[in-house]
């Protein structure tokens, strides 16, 4: 995380505020700040940016001095990527005021409390307080240890508002690009323009509580009969009818980024993205030695700045692979298990663990427990002499719908429009073949 | 317990701790801010937390120290305006238009209208305290819906026109957090994450919610519990479990099995879930020990 040197501030020294700091503007040595008990509890009005002249200016001469750390945090936090409307602001300094505040710990409260901070970056948060208000910039946000799985949720709440920025691609992902630099790209891009607008209606589906008119085979709809009933003077005209909606199920992809897949990441990635375009609800994780959640990146329509993104936030390229510990990772926080519950969940990966499998092993019996189907695509599937021998996919194999070809974008490409087709289980399959 | 001004009730965040612990229920700083700033600053209550850290139970003892009824609204996927809002029982309807013959009839009235839980705590927000659990579970049009409600607190009924709220109703939502919410909801509340609580703080709650469970139980119960929780299981266990296994193992050690095996004998309350249960097995002994140590 990146700290800047703002000068510190509290409300409590009166030490000089940092409103300016980053604006090139500087208030002068200015000593005790005025009570808070000036800003009044309802409607303090924040800055509006519609107004002509610089509005961060008109702010600090509407308030009361004492307001501008506050409005400095909210902007600061803004500054690091964190949602904060304005009323979210005049709620804080609401709360500020509400509280007395008779201490640090009040401000902080008030600012979690209002200022709603996502759980997974409150680590990142109390760093900027502590940069923000107590000049404390050597709050950094360590790692976790090496042997714990370290999960990285690139959040979501503000995927539209991503801006696409310009960066270089990530060393690891145009080395593989570079690699793959003989293959016909235009007829790839091409197949993943017709994977994407074929994906949403290709999914396998599901029933919805939801229902919508039907002209027969439905449930009678009393609402709407009853209406015509009224309306027609009490006759009984042909019964109105409605029934469940059926409503795509969730697409998960989750891809391995380990060294032994290098060859086919950017691949993968593309076909990602795709997804991420074309289903309405797609998620996408890579796993390595670690478990990253790109989704949000993936959203950018512009599919250069998308990946080069989500390179970005992958911290293990071309590691090693603990697909065992970092899909139990991935079962062990409920908001991404959730999105297995139902869903069609794809694993790109040659499943090559290394060491005890265990782990590997009670991982896909849960996922496969939860998704609605459960698919490997290996690359190592594409040589015809591959067999499933290896202990760790012997172990898995009952449990996998789907152990398929993973080596191309046309097998996986038509893999995934297939998946609402029934097809034998994994280990039937292969036993034919074995 | 009779209804209280929200306002003598909140007079600082320490009160509303000391009100819920009159309730049963052990609220941290953070927690006890939060739900005074919610009920001062008029706000709904967003309350997001893994499942069993205790995050219905709040609403129901916010609902107790304000002396209201508590109405739930239980989100599901599919959940859509005919749960939350209201509904017309259609064959009364029918049924008074048959009956009536040739006189007029409102089929619009009061008798037929079926208030649903919005539709209740609108009709007497000074009685009630709205509790929507696991919004997380609906759907995005039902957010959309609910957005609606909460800006205004206010009602449109085609048939009937619009009704409002008389005084700003107490909001309480829950979620589990399994998916992402909408900005615009997070916005409009005030917030606060409920984590599992540390041991001391568990031991309390234990020693406050369980029967007849001694303070050294509670002591390890929580100990174990923690540690227990730090290993990747699929249904971690909340404070509920917490509770239960304390007065499972104090009940079997009442009926004479030993400590340590009594705690073991009892993990089928703590841990619900045969894989989970498997994986623990192995190391089961050593932490119940060590946290009886």
């Amino acid at each position: 995380m990146s700290r800047d040197l703002d000068n510190p501030f509290s409300p409590f020294t009166g030490r000089r505020c940092p409103e300016g700091a980053d604006e090139g503007q500087r208030h002068g040595g200015q000593k005790v700040a005025p009570p808070l008990t000036c800003l009044s509890a309802s409607g303090v009005e924040p800055p509006v940016s519609t107004r002509p002249s610089d509005p961060r200016k008109r702010g600090e001469e509407k308030l009361p001095r004492a307001a501008a750390p506050f409005l400095g945090f909210a902007r600061r936090l803004r500054r690091y990527g964190f949602a904060v409307a304005p009323e979210q602001v005049s709620g804080f300094m609401q709360a500020v005021t509400l509280l007395g505040p008779r201490s640090m710990s009040d401000i902080r409260e008030a600012a979690l409390a209002t200022l709603a901070p996502p759980p997974d970056r409150r680590d990142e948060f109390e760093a900027h307080f502590q940069s923000h208000f107590y000049g404390n910039t050597s709050a950094v946000i360590e790692g976790e240890a090496d042997e714990e799985t370290r999960i990285k949720d690139d959040g979501g709440a503000d995927d539209e508002r991503i801006e696409a920025v310009h960066t270089q691609e990530g060393g690891e992902l145009s080395s593989a690009l570079e690699q793959l630099s003989t293959r016909d790209f235009q007829r790839d891009d091409d197949r993943l323009a017709a994977f994407r607008r074929k994906l949403a209606s290709a999914l396998p589906a599901r029933r919805s509580f939801r229902t919508v008119r039907t002209p027969s085979r439905g449930k009678l709809d009393l609402r709407r009969s009853l209406r015509e009933i009224v309306s027609a003077d009490g006759d009984v005209p042909s019964p109105l009818l409605r029934r469940r909606q059926t409503v795509p199920r969730k697409l998960l992809l989750l891809i391995d980024v380990s060294g032994s897949m290098k060859l086919h990441t950017a691949d993968y990635l593309k076909l990602a993205h795709a997804a991420v375009q074309g289903a309405d609800r797609a998620e996408i994780f890579t796993f390595g030695t670690r478990l990253t959640r790109i989704t949000a990146a993936l959203r950018i329509r512009d599919r250069d700045q998308a990946l080069a993104r989500a390179a970005a936030q992958v911290d293990d390229w071309d590691g090693g692979t603990r697909m065992g510990p970092t899909l139990l990772a991935f079962l062990s926080v409920p908001r991404f298990s959730s999105f297995a519950r139902g869903a069609a969940v794809v694993i790109l990966s040659d499943a090559l663990e290394r060491g005890d499998h265990a782990e590997l092993e009670t991982a896909i019996r849960r996922l496969s427990a939860r998704a609605f189907r459960l698919s490997l695509a290996t690359p190592l599937a594409g040589d015809p002499r591959f067999r499933p021998a290896t202990a760790a996919l012997r172990a898995i194999l009952p449990d996998l719908d789907d152990l398929i070809d993973g080596s191309s974008l046309t097998s996986l490409t038509d893999f995934i429009l297939s998946l609402a087709r029934p097809a034998p289980a994994a280990s039937t399959i292969w036993k034919r073949v074995s | 317990m009779p209804e209280v001004k929200a306002e003598t009730v909140a007079t600082s965040p320490e009160a509303v701790a000391q009100h819920l612990a009159a309730s049963r229920y052990l609220a941290d700083d953070s927690l006890a801010t939060a739900i005074f700033l919610a009920i001062r600053l008029g706000k709904p209550l967003l309350l997001e937390g893994a499942p069993g850290v205790g995050k219905t139970e709040a609403a129901k003892a916010i609902a107790e120290l304000l002396g209201r009824d508590l109405v739930r609204l239980q989100c599901y996927e599919g959940i859509d305006a005919a749960h939350a809002l209201y509904e017309w029982n259609y064959q009364r309807q029918l049924l008074a238009i048959r009956h009536a013959g040739e006189h007029e009839i409102d089929i619009y009235d009061d008798r037929f209208l079926i208030a649903r839980p919005l539709l209740q705590v609108l009709k007497a927000p000074e009685q009630r305290v709205l509790l929507v659990d696991e919004i997380d579970r609906s759907d995005h049009e039902f957010e959309a819906l609910l957005l609606e409600f909460l800006s205004d607190f206010q009602i449109s009924i085609p048939e009937r026109g619009t009704i409002r709220a008389a005084t700003q109703p107490i909001v309480i939502l829950t979620s589990n957090r399994t998916r992402e919410l909408a900005e615009a909801l997070r916005r409009r509340c005030v917030y606060h994450w409920i984590g599992y609580p540390d041991a001391e703080r568990e031991a309390a709650i234990i020693m406050l919610r369980a029967g007849d469970v001694a303070e050294a139980t509670a002591r390890a119960v929580a100990a174990a519990v923690q540690t227990i929780r730090a290993r990747p299981l699929a249904k971690p266990p909340g404070i509920a479990e917490a509770v239960e296994w304390a007065n499972a193992a104090t009940i079997l050690e009442k009926g004479g099995s030993p400590w340590p095996e009594a705690f073991r004998r009892a993990i089928g309350v703590l841990i619900k879930d045969e894989e989970d249960l498997s994986y623990i097995a192995p190391e089961l002994g050593r932490i119940v020990e060590e946290a009886l140590a």
